[in-house]
C-alpha cells in the first residue's frame, strides 16, 4: 500500500509507515537481512539521552521558503531553534547572492491558561496578525506536544484563515512526542507542501528537482549540459517555485533520510521520476547512480562519456590518496542515509571502518524500492560493516565505544558528537555541506579533508590533555549497549 | 491581550535546564519530549558545559508516556543517570508533556531521595511561565528538597552572602559577570556564595545557603522569589540592587548599598571603591579625548532591547558615563505586571538631568517595525541581540550583541557588570564602532 495519502492532515510517522527503528546492535550486514526478511524489532534503552524532534526538523525545511512565514504553535521554548536556522538561511543568502532578510518566525506563545481553554482562538488571531504584518505568500503553522495534547483543531483554523486571507495557511503536524525519529519532521513538512501548495502539472520543464538542505549547488554542473536545470528545493525556494515541482523531469535527493517522502510522493502523484539508486557516494555508486539519472533524462550516452571523463580523471588521483590512508580507521557517527553514505566513501579510500552509530534505520523507503537500500549497497560493494550501532543521538554510548575503539579519526555528522571523539584526542572531522562528498569528486574532496584532520593532532591532544568527562568510571568499562533492549520495565511502556 | 512574539529572546520554564547546568557538576534529567532539550540548547546554550548539551538524560516522553503516564519510564532514566553520568546533584525537570499528562514527578524524585540520592525535582512544563521565572522554581527546589537537608540551623555566618543576579546562560555574559561581581564583594570584605559557574565551589557551596548573613539580588525582578523565600525560610534578609551595576557610577553605588545593608566596615569599603576607582577612570581619561574629538562620527543616541536589568544598567553607564543619550527602551523579558512600576520608576530617574521612555515588549518584531518608523536622526547605538542585524544595518547603526540569541559573538568569560565590566562594554562598544571605517 501506498504510504503517501494527500487527503490525510498528517502523514504517519516513520515508525509505522516505513517500520523504521531506532534501536539494534550487530552488522551492517545483518540489518539488511532483517529489513529484508520482514519487519524489524526495535530496541529500547531503559536509559537515555536528550534527542531531537520532528518540530525542528518540520521546521528546517519550512523557515528558508523565502516568501512564507511560519507560526510555531506553542510554548515559547519550542521556538528556541528559530535563531539557528535564521542564521542558516542568512549564510545561504549570502552564498546565493540573496538580499539579506530575517526570516519571519513567530510563536503563538501557549500558556497556562490556554492549556485549559484551548488556543485555537489565540492562533487564528495570530495568523491574522501575521499575515497583516509580513503579507506572506504562504503561512506554515507547526505544532508542538501542547497544542496537541490539549487537542487544538489546527486544521479547522488553517482552513477557515485559507478562506480569510486568501492565501494558503497550512498545518504542519510534528509534535514531538509522536516520533523517535525526528526525521519524520522533514516528511510532515514536505507533506504540508504537497498537499497544500504543489499543483498539478500543467506542462513538463526541464527542470530536475534537487531536495537538499542547503549545500552548494554543485548539481549545476552536471546538469546544464545535459539540457537541464537543476532546481534546489525546499529552502530558497518561494511558494510560488514550490507549486510548480510538480512539472520537474526528475527528482534528485541528496540524502533519502531527507526527501524519501517528497520523492515519492512527487512520482506517485505527479509522474515525477524519482532517482532511487542510492546517492551518488563512492565511486562505484556514483557510476550507478550516473547511469539511472542517465536512463530517466534519457541522455544515457552523454553520461557514459561524462563517466569515461571523471573516471581518467579522478582515479589515478584517488589511488594517491588510498597510499597514503591505507591501513587508517575510522569510526563514524551520522544520520541513516548520509551515514550510509559516508560508509562508502571511507571504504573507498581505504580506510578501515570499525564501527558506526546511525541514528535511525529506515528498513525501506517510501518508493518501496529494495534497490534504493544504501546500507545494502555498502555491504554488497565493499562487504560487511562490523560494530553498527543504530542509536538516536545517545552520547553515553558512543563515549563508551569511542574510547575503547580509538580510531585513527571519527567522522561525524550531526552537531554535538565531534567533541567526544575531540576530548579523547581522537581527531575529529565534521563537513557540513552534504553535498561536498557527492559524486567523484566528492571522494577527493573528503579524502583531502581526512589527510588534514588525522594530520592535525596538536589540538585535540591538548584538549584531550585537559578536559573533563562527566561520564563514570564504571560506565566506561561497561558493555556499550548494557542499556539496549531485554529491560522489563521498558517493555510495560 | 494577544502575546505572540516574533524573534523570541527566551526560552519557556524548561530552560532553567541551563540554571543547573550552570551549577557545577549539576546534572538535569528531562522528563520531557524528545526536542526540549536541544531547543533549550541551541537558544541559549554555550557548548556542552559539564552535563549539559547533548550528554543531559531525557526519558524523550513517547506516545506511550503521553497516553499511559511516564513515571515508570523516569524511573529507568533516573537509575541510568545515577550510574552513568558522574553528577553532584540531580534535577528533574518536567516538560509539557508530563505536566499535561499529570505524572506524580513529585513522588518518583521522593523516593530516590529517601534512599540519600542528591536529587530534586521542579515542575517546569513548557507552557508554565519562561525561564526567567522557573530559575526561581529551580533554585527553591533546590534549596528545599536539598541544600535544607543539611541546615543544621544555628547563628548565621557573618559576612557571608549569597549572591543571584542575571539568569545564568540567559544572561550569555553570566559567567564574567558573577566573577566580577564576586571579585567586588570580596573586595569589601564579604565571603561570597556566587553559587553558579567556575568561580563558585558547586554544592558545597550551596549547602551553606541557610547561614548567609544576608542575600544580594542583582537583577530588576526575576531572582525576587528566591531571596523573598530565604528570608521567609531562614529569615535571612536581603538587599536588591535593581538592574546590572555597570561602570564606576553604579558599582560604587551598589557597593556602599551593599557595606550599608550589611554594616560592612565602612572604611574598608571606601578604600576598595578609591582603589578601584583610580584604575578606572584613568582609563576612562585616556579615552576621553578620543570621545571628543573623532570627527567621523560616533554614536549620539542608543536603543537597548534588552531584559529588564540589563536594559537599566546600560542605560545609567552610557548616559552617564559616555554622554550617548537615550532613545526608547525597549524591555524583552516579559516582566511581570507587578515589576512594572519599580522598572519605569528606574529609567524615569536614568541621570539626574533626564529620564528615559521605556516600553515593555516581547514581539521583537513590532519593536523594529515601530524604531523603523521613526529612524533616529544621529548616528545610533543599539544594545541588542542577534536578530538586531538588519535593523542596526538599515540604520547604519552599531550594534552590539548582549541579549540572546548572540551567534554571531563567541562567548567565554567576557563580562559587563562592575568597574571591569564598564572597560569591556567600552571597548567592545568602540571596537565595533571603528571597526566601520574602511
Amino acid at each position: 500500500m501506498s504510504s503517501i495519502n494527500i487527503k490525510s492532515q498528517e502523514v504517519q510517522i516513520r515508525e509505522v509507515r516505513l517500520g523504521s527503528i531506532t534501536g539494534f546492535e550487530g552488522t551492517a550486514g545483518e540489518l539488511v537481512r532483517c529489513a529484508r526478511a520482514g519487519k524489524l524489532q526495535d530496541s529500547v534503552r531503559s536509559f537515555s539521552q536528550c534527542m531531537g524532534c520532528s518540530s525542528g526538523n518540520a521546521f528546517c525545511q519550512l523557515s528558508m521558503i523565502r516568501d512564507a512565514a511560519i507560526i510555531n504553535h506553542a510554548p515559547v521554548g519550542c521556538s528556541g531553534d528559530f535563531f539557528g536556522f535564521n542564521f542558516v538561511y542568512r549564510v545561504g543568502q549570502m552564498e546565493r547572492n540573496l538580499p539579506p532578510a530575517t526570516g519571519r518566525y513567530f510563536n503563538s506563545n501557549i500558556e497556562e491558561k490556554d492549556t485549559i481553554f484551548g488556543a485555537t482562538a489565540k492562533l487564528g488571531e495570530t495568523v491574522r496578525q501575521v499575515y497583516e504584518r509580513v503579507k506572506p505568500k504562504a503561512i506554515f503553522i507547526t505544532t508542538s506536544c501542547a497544542s496537541a495534547i490539549i487537542g487544538d483543531d489546527i486544521e479547522a483554523v488553517a482552513n477557515q484563515m485559507t478562506d480569510e486571507l486568501g492565501i494558503p495557511v497550512i498545518g504542519c503536524y510534528c509534535e514531538g512526542f509522536k516520533s523517535k525519529i525526528w526525521t519524520t519532521g522533514f516528511d510532515s513538512a514536505y507533506h504540508s507542501i504537497v498537499r497544500k501548495l504543489v499543483k498539478p502539472p500543467k506542462k513538463k520543464t526541464n527542470n530536475v528537482n534537487i531536495i537538499n538542505f542547503w549545500g552548494s549547488h554543485i548539481f549545476d554542473e552536471l546538469l546544464e549540459p545535459l539540457g537541464y536545470k537543476a532546481d534546489y528545493i525546499v529552502p530558497f525556494s518561494t511558494v510560488a517555485d514550490l507549486e510548480y515541482i510538480s512539472e520537474a523531469a526528475a527528482t534528485i535527493q541528496i540524502c533519502p533520510t531527507l526527501g524519501t517522502y517528497l520523492g515519492a510522493a512527487l512520482e506517485q502523484l505527479y509522474g515525477v521520476p524519482e532517482i532511487k539508486a542510492p546517492p551518488a557516494y563512492g565511486i562505484p555508486g556514483t557510476d550507478a547512480w550516473l547511469r539511472e539519472l542517465g536512463k530517466v533524462l534519457k541522455r544515457e550516452k552523454e553520461i557514459e562519456e561524462y563517466i569515461q571523463k571523471e573516471h581518467s580523471r579522478v582515479l589515478p588521483i584517488l589511488e594517491e590518496y588510498r597510499r597514503k590512508l591505507q591501513g587508517k580507521t575510522a569510526y563514524i557517527t551520522a544520520g541513516a542515509a548520509h551515514g550510509h553514505a559516508l560508509i562508502a566513501l571511507l571504504r573507498e579510500l581505504g580506510l578501515k571502518v570499525q564501527g558506526a552509530a546511525i541514528f535511525h534505520h529506515d528498513p525501506v523507503y517510501d518508493n518501496a524500492d529494495p534497490a534504493s537500500d544504501a546500507l545494502a549497497h555498502d555491504v554488497n560493494t565493499y562487504g560487511d560493516v562490523h560494530n553498527y550501532n543504530v542509536c538516536n543521538k545517545q552520547a553515553y554510548e558512543l563515549v563508551n565505544i569511542l574510547n575503547k575503539v580509538r580510531p585513527d579519526i571519527m567522522i561525524a555528522r550531526h552537531g554535538g558528537m565531534t567533541l567526544w571523539g575531540a576530548k579523547l584526542g581522537v581527531p575529529t572531522l565534521l563537513i557540513g555541506d552534504e553535498q561536498f562528498g557527492f559524486g567523484y569528486q566528492g571522494v577527493l574532496n573528503y579524502a583531502e579533508r581526512i589527510l588534514e584532520t588525522i594530520d592535525n593532532r596538536e589540538f585535540v591532544t591538548n584538549l584531550a590533555k585537559h578536559s573533563t568527562m562527566p561520564y563514570t568510571k564504571w560506565w566506561l568499562e561497561q558493555n556499550p549497549f548494557s542499556f539496549l533492549g531485554g529491560n522489563i520495565d521498558v517493555e510495560v511502556y | 491581550m494577544l502575546k505572540f512574539i516574533e524573534q523570541p529572546r527566551y526560552s519557556c520554564a524548561i530552560g532553567a535546564q541551563q540554571t543547573v547546568v550552570a551549577i557545577r557538576r549539576g546534572v538535569p534529567i528531562l522528563h520531557a519530549g524528545p526536542g526540549c532539550s536541544s531547543k533549550v540548547s541551541s537558544l541559549i546554550g554555550q557548548g556542552e558545559g559539564y552535563a549539559g548539551g547533548n550528554t543531559i538524560p531525557c526519558t524523550n516522553a513517547g506516545e506511550a508516556e503521553v497516553v499511559y503516564g511516564g513515571e515508570g519510564r523516569l524511573r529507568n532514566v533516573i537509575d541510568g543517570a545515577f550510574k552513568v553520568i558522574d553528577g553532584d546533584l540531580y534535577v528533574v525537570l518536567t516538560g509539557c508533556t508530563s505536566d499535561i499528562v499529570g505524572d506524580d514527578v513529585g513522588r518518583v524524585a521522593g523516593e530516590y531521595r529517601s534512599q540519600g540520592k542528591p536529587i530534586v525535582y521542579a515542575e517546569t512544563g513548557g507552557f508554565k511561565s519562561n525561564n526567567y521565572k522557573s530559575h526561581e522554581t529551580v533554585v527553591n527546589a533546590i534549596i528545599d528538597q536539598y541544600v535544607d537537608a543539611f541546615n543544621k540551623g544555628g547563628a548565621f555566618k557573618k559576612g557571608l552572602v549569597n549572591v543571584f543576579a542575571t539568569i545564568p546562560y540567559q544572561d550569555p555574559y553570566w559567567n564574567g559577570n558573577l566573577k566580577e561581581i564576586k571579585r567586588i564583594l570580596e573586595g569589601i570584605g564579604l565571603k561570597v556564595n556566587i553559587l553558579f559557574g567556575n568561580d563558585s565551589q558547586g554544592v558545597e557551596e550551596w549547602k551553606t545557603i541557610p547561614h548567609a548573613q544576608f542575600n544580594i539580588l542583582v537583577n530588576s525582578w526575576a531572582g525576587l522569589g528566591i531571596v523573598r523565600h530565604l528570608e521567609e525560610k531562614y529569615g535571612t534578609p536581603y538587599i536588591q540592587f535593581p538592574y546590572l551595576p555597570i561602570g564606576g557610577i553604579e558599582t560604587s553605588k551598589f557597593l556602599r548599598q551593599v557595606s550599608g545593608f550589611g554594616e560592612l566596615d565602612d572604611k574598608k569599603t571606601e578604600d576598595f571603591i578609591r582603589l578601584e576607582e583610580e584604575k578606572y577612570y584613568s582609563f576612562i581619561e585616556r579615552t576621553a579625548d578620543f570621545m571628543l574629538e573623532f570627527r567621523y562620527g560616533i554614536p549620539r543616541r542608543f536603543y537597548t532591547i534588552l531584559d529588564a536589568s540589563y536594559s537599566i544598567g546600560f542605560s545609567k553607564f552610557l548616559l552617564n558615563e559616555l554622554g550617548i543619550l537615550p532613545e526608547k527602551q525597549y524591555v524583552i523579558d516579559d516582566t511581570p505586571e507587578e515589576f512594572r512600576e519599580s522598572v519605569k520608576l528606574q529609567f524615569s530617574k536614568i541621570s539626574d538631568l533626564r529620564s528615559a521612555e521605556v516600553v515593555f515588549s516581547i514581539d521583537g518584531g513590532a519593536i523594529q517595525e515601530e524604531i523603523r518608523q521613526s529612524p533616529p536622526k544621529n548616528r545610533t547605538l543599539i544594545l541588542g541581540s542577534g536578530w538586531e542585524r538588519d535593523l542596526a544595518n538599515d540604520l547604519k547603526a552599531d550594534l552590539l550583541i548582549i541579549s540572546a540569541p548572540v551567534t554571531y559573538r563567541l562567548v567565554l568569560n567576557c563580562g559587563y557588570a562592575g568597574y571591569n565590566g564598564g572597560l569591556r562594554a567600552i571597548e567592545d562598544i568602540y571596537d565595533r564602532v571603528l571597526n566601520t571605517y574602511r
